[in-house]
């Protein structure tokens, strides 16, 4: 009952106004170089692992967008043999598919522009526990990417990327990241003719050189020990080759201030605004996180929701946010709104803007941030899947290991200057890039 | 925020539970308002939940979208508290809140540390009794609900073909009518349309309030008496069951909106779950959902996508525990080169095949195993565990059923699958609904369109 109790701690800490207690996480690096974040819980009969690889999108090969995606989506469209046992036969999909669903396991995971994952959700009874590690093992280690399979999910895939782009939320985020990147990866998105033009090799390519230990996140919580723990890092690191780290991709380019208006038939006018703004690793986040909250990001009580939706019905949903990466990730503001009135709502959402950049939060808006992020803690580490994301993300992005437990503190340190400074440092009025898509064919 | 959810009926459908321990509890308040509660304690905090019995089926004609209407107006302040603070409150104490309404009702929740519970519950029971939205309140949030349709609806088009299947499938009754309310009926709503839903429904004894967390039942219920205890019910108006008549012959609507792949829905009429007993065709409906698509191993993926390749998506979708009427539903896109004909024949031949042949007890096993599988992995979300309870009351049930349905679905045989598949789906009782694909530019030259069968 390890969780349970750290987290009863902390709860009766925070009440009394001291420093938060968050679990208690166990790190280690594999001999071949796999950074482990483990946490012990039995409150539930239940285990998560997720295998985090540095190789994202942003590592497609040029003019083969959707490599690294497609990768990681054939990893269970077959394995090699792993041996010459029974239980070490070549898999197909077919058989791969069986096994997931007679074992009651769950894989999950994906690409981002930073990394691709795959997870693990299984019982903890040793016979589903068991046979979903050694499989995972297998899809990483082994992946056979059949010709047949990947020729089929190409059709596939593009017949879904066609039909997504007469959505106008679609068009409006692949122009907007485009636009806000240029040629640099973050800005590029898979298209018919990138996915037409990978090949197997290219698959194999992106496998053999990515998936690879040194750089890897293996995180786990679930009910076992220390040492199972242990075995099973290691049994999942074995299965990654170690290599050299993948080449670094180049420093993102500051964007010039442009507005696209893009002719579609849609009902509304699907817009986005900013430019890319932040790094994972900028101390600035934290500032930036606080300050967007009285901004946008705090849903019904924030200035944007106020003015667009409360105030004059202009929008459903209105928000901004900073989604920070590797590299420059971006702040953006996103809207819709019916399409004769793209003006005046745009019209408002600068003037907020501006107003906000000259101000910054005021005491009781400050307050009120802290005051969410802060007490509500509790709520985003209150389930092994969430937890399951606090690991991931404090080794791959290098976070310290009390990250949970300093949060508070970080958190409160935030003053409305650092606020205003760091927005003018990272959100400039004249380079920020705007894409309207819904307007009036011409 | 404040999102409509037409489908939500129909996953809580497939997602029965399960839940092992004395855990949960309940009371009625004299008022008539029921309380449930389901301690959890692995973390220090609670999901508060209050369900009222109005959704889109208790509305009338010309009021189409009134209950989601006036769930948006619920955030607006009430005598005591002003528009918006609810909203500031919850996130003051680091929570987040929300709400949904469906065909069958209209929930509100709230997610937070477990002591500012008594504060939401406060506020709960405030806006029971003491709504206070003013008409220009009302005049701006019609029109953020319009824009809302216009987001989910109007540039969406499978969300169209949906809703054009279901104004078709059923003509009287009010399952034919979108939840989130037809354009025209949301231009015409007033203030007093709002308010008289209000007064209407919002009574202690057409609500419940679902608790789950690191709480004291004790003390929950002590907290209830004290904020909800002092609420006068009134009597609700007269519901009539508006059942379907029965359907002689099959309906087909075409959709035309701007995207590449055709989409297929169909659907049957088909029996709910009354009796949680005695019933045995609801449950091998369900199981027959899961046998076709249950899993990535199921026949519509592995035949469909995988083998034949006719389908780019195939899918399968039983609801059966609702206050209204029943549909079964398969849905697709057809794949590269395949026509909406060939995938429609695709499907039937699959309900066909298991009509002719029946199922193995192999893969009845593997819809079990995903059914005990997901019992277990809802544990570790609360917000999950107080949305099975809620979702079985909403139907008309009891949260002790959840254990019974888990129980009768591991129950299903294999003839009882074959059985309900040859009994069900005739095409008397089907209703096709087709997207019919347009270029986004009206001018540039259409590709020629994959033949569409009507």
């Amino acid at each position: 009952m390890r969780i349970e109790k750290f987290l009863m701690a902390s709860a009766c800490l925070l009440l009394a106004g001291l420093s938060h207690a968050g679990p208690r996480i166990e790190h280690w690096t594999t001999p071949t170089g796999a950074r482990v974040y483990f946490v012990a819980s039995d409150a539930l009969p239940l285990l998560d692992v997720q295998v985090d690889i540095p190789a994202g999108s942003a590592q497609d090969p040029q003019g083969k967008s959707g490599v690294a995606a497609i990768t990681r989506g054939l990893l269970d469209a077959g394995v090699e043999a792993a041996g010459s046992a029974a239980d070490e036969e070549a898999l197909d999909e077919e058989k791969i598919a069986g096994r997931v669903v007679d074992l009651g396991i769950k894989f999950g995971g994906g690409v981002d522009g930073d990394r691709s994952s795959l997870s693990l959700r299984t019982l903890s009874d040793p016979e589903q526990r068991n046979g979903g590690l050694a499989l995972m093992r297998r899809l990483l280690a082994a992946p056979s990417f059949p010709e047949a399979v990947l020729a089929r999910e190409k059709n596939r895939t593009i017949a879904a990327l066609q039909d997504a782009q007469t959505r106008p939320g679609t068009v409006l985020s692949r122009r907007f990241g485009a636009a806000l990147y240029g040629e640099h990866p973050y800005g590029r998105s898979a298209s018919v003719e990138s996915v037409a033009a990978i090949t197997r090799a290219d698959i194999v390519a992106f496998h053999r050189n990515n998936y690879s230990a040194n750089g890897a996140v293996i995180s786990m919580i679930g009910n076992i020990s220390r040492a199972e723990a242990e075995g099973i890092a290691l049994d999942l690191a074995a299965a990654l080759p170690s290599r050299a780290p993948a080449a670094a991709v180049p420093a993102v380019a500051p964007a010039e201030m442009q507005t696209l208006r893009i002719p579609h038939p849609s009902a509304q006018a699907h817009i986005a605004i900013g430019m890319p703004a932040v790094k994972r690793s900028d101390p600035d986040y934290y500032a930036l996180l606080v300050g967007n909250y009285t901004l946008g990001g705090g849903g019904f009580v924030s200035k944007l929701m106020q003015e667009v939706r409360e105030k004059r019905g202009y929008a459903y949903d209105v928000h901004s946010y900073f989604a920070p990466r590797k590299l420059e990730g971006p702040f953006q503001i996103g809207l819709q709104t019916r399409r004769e009135q793209t003006d005046d709502a745009l019209k408002v959402v600068h003037e907020v803007l501006a107003s906000y950049l000259k101000t910054g939060p005021s005491a009781a808006e400050l307050k009120a941030a802290k005051q969410y992020y802060i007490d509500g803690l509790s709520l985003r580490i209150d389930s092994n899947a969430k937890l399951l994301g606090y690991l991931s993300a404090i080794g791959f992005y290098d976070l310290p290991l009390t990250y949970i437990d300093d949060y508070p503190k970080l958190i409160g340190s935030i003053t409305a200057e650092q606020v205003r400074a760091a927005f003018a440092s990272h959100v400039q009025e004249n380079r920020l890039v705007t894409v309207i898509v819904g307007v009036e064919e011409k | 925020m404040k999102s409509v959810s037409a489908i939500s009926a129909l996953l809580l459908g497939l997602t029965l539970s399960l839940s092992a321990h004395a855990n949960p509890y309940e009371m009625q308040l004299r008022n008539g308002l029921r309380v449930i509660v389901k301690e959890d304690h692995r973390a220090p905090t609670v999901v508060n939940m209050i369900w009222y019995r109005a959704g889109s089926m208790d509305e009338k004609d010309g009021y189409s979208g009134v209950a989601h209407a006036l769930e948006h107006l619920m955030f607006k302040g009430t005598q005591k508290y002003k528009s918006g603070e609810f909203n500031r409150i919850v996130a003051a104490a680091g929570g987040n809140d929300n709400a949904f309404t469906s065909r069958d009702y209209t929930a509100y929740f709230q997610i937070v540390p477990k002591r500012a519970l008594p504060k939401m519950m406060e506020l709960e029971a405030d806006r029971m009794q003491n709504l206070a939205f003013t008409k220009a309140e009302f005049a701006s949030e019609i029109k953020v609900v319009m824009e809302e349709r216009r987001m989910r609806t109007e540039d969406n088009p499978h969300a169209l073909v949906y809703e054009a299947m279901n104004a078709s499938a059923f003509k009287a009754h009010p399952y034919r009518r979108p939840v989130i309310g037809w354009m025209n009926d949301l231009e015409n709503m007033s203030w007093q349309d709002a308010m008289n839903w209000y007064k209407d429904w919002y009574t202690p004894a057409n609500a419940y309030v679902v608790i789950v967390g690191d709480v004291n039942k004790d003390e929950v219920f002590k907290l209830a008496e004290k904020y909800y205890g002092g609420i006068k019910s009134r009597p609700l108006p007269v519901r009539k069951p508006q059942l379907e008549p029965e359907q002689k012959g099959i309906k087909r609507v075409t959709i035309k909106a701007p995207s590449t792949l055709p989409y297929l829905a169909m659907a049957w009429k088909v029996p709910k779950l009354a009796d949680v007993d005695k019933d045995v065709d609801p449950y091998a409906l369900e199981v027959l959902a899961g046998v076709l698509d249950g899993h990535d191993a199921a026949r519509f993926a592995r035949t469909l996508v995988r083998e034949t390749r006719v389908a780019q998506s195939a899918g399968a979708g039983y609801d059966g525990t609702l206050r209204g009427e029943s549909l079964f539903y398969l849905d697709g896109q057809p794949g590269e080169g395949r026509s909406v004909a060939e995938l429609e024949a695709a499907l039937r031949g699959e309900l066909s095949k298991i009509q002719e042949q029946g199922v193995d007890e192999a893969e009845l096993k593997r819809v079990k195993v995903q059914l005990v599988a997901s019992q277990v992995y809802k544990r570790d979300s609360m917000m999950a565990q107080a949305m099975e309870i809620g979702g079985i009351e909403a139907a008309g049930f009891h949260w002790r059923d959840i254990d019974r349905l888990l129980e009768k679905l591991k129950a299903v045989t294999a003839e009882q699958v074959q059985a309900v598949a040859k009994k069900y789906f005739s095409d008397d009782v089907l209703t096709i609904a087709t997207l019919d694909p347009q270029p986004v530019d009206p001018k540039a030259s259409a590709k020629p369109s994959v033949p569409l069968k009507h």
